[in-house]
């Protein structure tokens, strides 16, 4: 396996930092070096931290006001232009309100749009139901010629913020609102579309995107003390998916656990069968959001309402593996 | 304006509104009435006031116009092929299957095309977009965009207006092709838009009611746009829907239903006794 430069602290107390961060973070680094890149935003300046662009480039921020959906198509406007503009608001009115403009506007003429879909998942917290994207994976990924990453933590947002800018069309990044485990560090491989092992194993595989990697790498150190052996695969680009890493985990460990911070229905999940069910069929489970609404309350508590910790994943191993066993 | 540059202008729009007949009658669907009604507005564009190449469709110094009212886009791909972006020919093929001449304009299609549009509501953003970006690059390009009168009816057309007069975008033209008629009936009685004006006015824009059949008057609107500082225009073009076929004109029912091909036989018999 190649040098994956973890965080040595995943399983000893984490460092805490939003993605959020992460995004303001590398929309500052991108401004730093391309000249051709500006921020929209939506009056939630700060909330996405793209105040931090804002401060740094006044002359490259785009203020609409609370008017997403001129904003997406504003935006469209200056990509025609040669810009690489980054749309930022809350996913469910980026991705959910100007989905319109989002589909036939940017993404049928595959313009350069990048997208920065904050508040993804419960784990918004005491907002409530109104503010938590729970449904962006599945409608933004039925979208030709879209790409969509949910990374992992601080260090993969801001590298897919980055790297969203070199990738010629629409980018959806999506990312959440709380403070949540660095599982990685600065030298960790990303590349848009490949998903990477970050544990090898072979009774099970537990394949997540965004917070869910870490609930993953969790539940695999519980799995590993009941004797069970279960790869994780953080999967950050949701489209295109990495077919190939998914395949072979199938092949190699014959189960699948699917983990999202989103509905199940339509969302990562759903992508991970769409390429198992018609290349290697194993038994597969899925956690994730259950065709409800969220509520308010305290992410943490929220996160173990929806059945979205590492236990959950582990029972869902133990599941799969009784599936795969007959 | 000299006689012979308007007689000119006048044959361009009589071959484009024979054109749009032609086409949509081939193609046994489309929209005729607000293709016919913006003809004139877009014969001004595309052969009196806009910059562009159809040699170079990407010449970074060209205008630039957006169709907001898509399903119009007839009147575009007429005024298009008059130009020489692509044969004439090829106007026969709309709405057919494996055509450029997509039933909504497809940029990635069709040369001369700036956005796919046809989701209404949206055309005026994009503008926007474009004229804000030639602000910032202090490029000296001016922005069309041509929105029908119903579609003023969507809220996103005055979030956009909103920004283009917060944003001073004096680069920006809108054009309203006030016919009066949206699918269910008359726009004041669908939805009441009137007082129009007012309304584009109390937003910070300048606002210019020509006669959108005039060429003259279209023409001279357009240079006062160039001459207005720190305010997007919008030009309310007062139009006729169906404007040529004297059975089409103010008829609802000719929105989106193609002529058979005796009615267009009789249209282009009509469009052909126009005197110039």
């Amino acid at each position: 396996m190649k040098e994956l430069f973890l965080s040595s602290k995943i399983f000893s107390g984490p460092e805490m930092i939003p993605t959020r961060f992460g995004y303001g973070d590398g929309l500052v680094e991108l401004g730093k070096n391309n000249a051709a890149v500006v921020v929209l935003g939506a009056d939630l300046s700060s909330s996405l931290c793209v105040d931090r662009f804002r401060e740094a480039y006044p002359d490259r921020f785009i203020q609409t006001g609370i008017a997403e959906q001129d904003m997406m198509a504003l935006a469209a406007g200056l990509a025609l232009s040669g810009k690489i503009p980054f749309v930022s608001t809350y996913g469910v009115f980026c991705t959910g309100r100007a989905w319109d403009q989002l589909r036939t506007t940017v993404a049928y003429a595959r313009l350069n749009v990048k997208v920065g879909s904050g508040h993804g998942g419960v784990s918004v917290g005491a907002d409530g139901a109104t503010h938590q994207a729970l449904e962006d994976i599945s409608i933004t990924r039925t979208i030709p010629n879209v790409t969509v990453i949910a990374p992992a933590d601080y260090h993969e947002t801001l590298k897919a913020t980055v790297a969203a800018a070199s990738i010629s069309g629409p980018v959806v990044i999506r990312f959440g609102r709380e403070k949540v485990p660095v599982i990685t560090t600065d030298k960790t491989p990303f590349t848009v579309g490949k998903a990477e092992v970050y544990k090898d194993g072979t009774d099970v595989t537990i394949t997540a995107c965004g917070q869910m990697v870490y609930e993953s790498l969790l539940a695999a150190e519980t799995l590993a003390k009941d004797g069970v052996s279960a790869r994780v695969i953080n999967c950050h680009t949701i489209k295109p998916i990495d077919s190939k890493t998914l395949i072979r985990a199938a092949e190699e460990t014959g189960a699948v656990v699917t983990a999202e911070e989103h509905q199940v229905m339509g969302g990562f999940g759903s992508a991970v069968a769409e390429v198992l069910s018609q290349n290697y069929p194993v038994p597969m489970r899925m956690i994730g959001v259950q065709d409800t609404f969220g509520q308010s309350g305290d992410p943490d508590d929220l996160m173990e309402e929806y059945g979205l910790r590492s236990e959950s994943i582990v029972k869902a191993a133990f599941e799969a593996l009784k599936m795969k066993k007959g | 304006m000299e006689e012979a540059k308007l007689r000119h202008l006048k044959s361009v729009s009589l071959a484009i509104r024979q054109d749009i007949v032609r086409m949509v009658s081939e193609a046994g669907s489309g929209h005729p009435g607000g293709s016919l009604s913006i003809a004139d507005i877009v014969t001004v564009l595309f052969f009196d006031v806009m910059k562009h190449d159809p040699a170079d469709h990407c010449w970074d110094g060209r205008d630039r116009f957006i169709l907001s009212k898509g399903h119009a886009c007839p009147a575009v791909y007429a005024a298009l092929a008059e130009s020489g972006y692509f044969p004439k020919d090829e106007l026969l093929t709309l709405r057919k299957m494996g055509s450029r001449l997509q039933g909504h304009p497809d940029m990635r299609k069709l040369p001369g095309l700036e956005a796919s549009t046809g989701s209404l509501g949206q055309g005026l953003s994009i503008a926007s977009g474009i004229a804000l970006a030639m602000k910032m690059d202090k490029k000296p390009n001016r922005v069309f965009c041509i929105m029908g009168d119903g579609e003023l009816d969507e809220g996103q057309i005055w979030e956009a207006a909103m920004t283009a007069a917060h944003y001073r975008l004096d680069n920006l033209c809108g054009i309203v092709d006030r016919n009066g008629l949206q699918i269910d009936g008359n726009t004041d009685e669908v939805k009441t838009l009137e007082p129009l004006s007012d309304k584009w006015r109390s937003f910070g824009w300048n606002v210019i009611e020509v006669d959108g059949h005039n060429l003259r008057e279209l023409s001279d609107a357009m240079n006062r746009f160039r001459h207005t500082h720190f305010r997007p225009t919008v030009i309310i073009a007062h139009t006729i829907k169906g404007k040529g076929v004297s059975f089409m004109e103010n008829q609802v029912g000719w929105h989106g239903k193609a002529p058979s091909p005796e009615q267009a036989k009789a249209a282009l018999q009509e469009l052909s006794q126009e005197v110039i």
